[in-house]
């Protein structure tokens, strides 16, 4: 009963910071009392001070911004691609009855699978990188616009009809809107499986700078504070590019907060 | 073009419901017919550029190649041998994600005290993928078969932990009602109203986690394996043998696929009692 007492009389706000605090300190008295003498467990401070060297020595930045140029161009090639098939698709039923099924068992297979085959077809340049990226990019994509669009509500073109919209303002006015929500999920996703993409090609195709090449390096060298700090930009950036889209969500859909059909 | 896609947009003809779920539908024979001729385009096309000399055999090996590779590799148990290795790999690391998973998130669903304290440690986990774990597991457990388990199990965890959460906490709040009234136990109410309840969602976060277990799979095979279905594909890359690395990414591809249809008729089957409701 009493540590149920302890557990609950910690502020909610601060109740998350309590486990990590925990795990900071078993790590710096691990490493402070000797209770391990493997050259693996670096103290925290180590780490700091690779962060420290790595953000003044522009190392960071290098690798950083090759990686982040690297998965901007295969997120656009990607998403682009895989926005106007999916279009396609959603579109003409004839697209879908043709080239669906097809795409659908292309989809199983892992994706990762492909890294070789690209890296023989691109070389091992950032050619490939890109492509691999875009790869990633272009199924949620597809997947997602396809749904978007199949799922626009009949009564909507119909009201859209009577009204005597014309194509582009069926579009516009009718189709777009009602299928942005799903076609941004894929966006969404594209982004996360782009990011993972990148990380995979750098791994698997190391040559060149980015930010696998560097947890690369610091496993080859059994260096742990280079590894675990490139764990953590690893997160950072992922968790940059969620806010990112969120909030982007947030603005463009803001639309859907003020109409009457939210459920 | 544009004026055959105005036809299409302006009026979907007669049947079907706006709203499809994405999957081919096998009912149809007719309409399984046209699924064909896309493929078989493609593979014409491909056993042209290596007819006629457009693409090297190294950069690109005849389709009737490769399928006579993976048929050799069949005959001879090569793909069974590492698929069989990739396959308990896949499954072992699942159960433990799997299990893992299904305790953390009911826990963190069902206690708000406990959701406070772990699920901010649990979303930094989280964020960072797989992938990303991977070089440091690899200077801490090595590349044996504890590595694959652990990252798979990651993969699986993640996915599962976070819809049993979720799901557990959209239990509408007239079930629990209901249930207290009718004055049932803790147990009872666990059992009878908050897992049946939370099946559906329960059930995404497990085929997310056994589609992540796969994926993971073959990333950590292409990585450090000396064996298993990924292992065949850079060790075709390595000798420049691209027959063997294209049939095994069909293997690839197959298992996928299987995994895909095991999990839909596991759904139906688990799922059966939702049918007549509505």
């Amino acid at each position: 009963m009493s540590r149920t007492y302890f557990l609950s009389s910690v502020p909610p706000a601060l109740r998350g910071w309590v486990l990590p605090a925990l795990i900071l300190l078993f790590w710096w008295w691990a490493v402070a009392s000797g209770w391990s003498t493997s050259p693996l467990l670096v103290s925290p401070a180590a780490v700091w001070d690779r962060a420290l060297q790595q953000i003044t020595s522009g190392d960071l930045w290098t690798a950083l911004s090759a990686s982040l140029w690297r998965n901007a161009r295969g997120f656009l090639l990607g998403s682009s691609a895989g926005l106007a098939v999916g279009v396609l698709l959603g579109w003409s039923r004839w697209a879908e009855r043709l080239v669906g099924p097809s795409f659908h068992t292309l989809k199983q297979i892992s994706l990762f699978a492909w890294i070789p085959m690209l890296s023989m077809w691109f070389g091992l340049g950032d050619g490939a990188k890109v492509a691999f990226i875009a790869m990633a990019a272009f199924f949620p994509m597809v997947l997602n616009t396809y749904e978007g669009l199949r799922s626009v509500p009949r009564e909507y073109i119909e009201v859209g009809r009577v009204y005597g919209f014309g194509l582009w303002q069926q579009l516009t006015r009718v189709i777009a809107p009602s299928a942005a929500p799903s076609v941004f999920t894929g966006l969404q996703l594209a982004l996360i499986y782009s990011w993972l993409a990148t990380l995979g090609s750098e791994y698997l195709m190391a040559s060149g700078a980015g930010i696998g090449n560097t947890l690369i390096d610091g496993r080859e060298h059994f260096q742990m504070d280079l590894v675990l700090f490139g764990v953590a930009v690893i997160g950072l950036v992922g968790y940059a590019l969620n806010a990112f889209t969120a909030a982007l969500e947030r603005r463009l859909l803001a639309w859907r907060d003020r109409t009457v059909a939210r459920y | 073009m544009s004026s055959n896609f105005g036809a299409t947009v302006s009026l979907p003809p007669s049947s079907a419901p706006a709203l499809r779920a994405w999957r081919p539908r096998w009912r149809l024979p007719l309409q399984w017919l046209w699924a064909w001729p896309f493929p078989l385009a493609v593979l014409l096309l491909w056993h042209l550029s290596s007819a006629l000399g457009w693409a090297p055999e190294q950069v690109l090996p005849p389709p009737a190649q490769v399928f006579r590779t993976f048929a050799d590799m069949v005959a001879s148990g090569e793909i069974w041998s590492n698929l069989t290795i990739s396959l308990v790999r896949v499954f072992t690391g699942f159960g433990i994600g799997l299990l893992g998973g299904l305790v953390l998130g009911s826990v963190m669903g069902l206690s708000p005290t406990a959701r406070d304290y772990l699920y901010p440690l649990f979303k930094a986990f989280a964020q960072v993928p797989v992938i990303g774990w991977l070089p440091l597991l690899m200077l801490l457990v090595g590349i044996d078969e504890a590595l694959k388990f652990l990252l798979i199990a990651k993969a699986t965890l993640v996915p599962v932990t976070l819809n049993t959460c979720q799901g557990i906490q959209g239990v509408p709040n007239r079930f629990i009602e209901v249930a207290r009234v009718y004055g049932f136990t803790r147990w009872q109410m666990l059992t009878r109203v908050v897992f049946p309840a939370a099946t559906a969602p329960i059930w995404n976060g497990v085929r997310y986690g056994l589609t992540h277990a796969w994926l993971a799979l073959v990333v950590v095979e292409l990585l450090a394996s000396s064996e298993g279905i990924g292992f065949l594909i850079v060790y075709g890359r390595q000798l420049f043998q691209l027959d063997v690395v294209l049939a095994s990414v069909l293997a690839v591809g197959i298992v996928g696929f299987a995994i895909d249809k095991l999990l839909s008729l596991t759904e139906a089957w688990l799922l059966r009692w939702r049918r007549p409701g509505l």
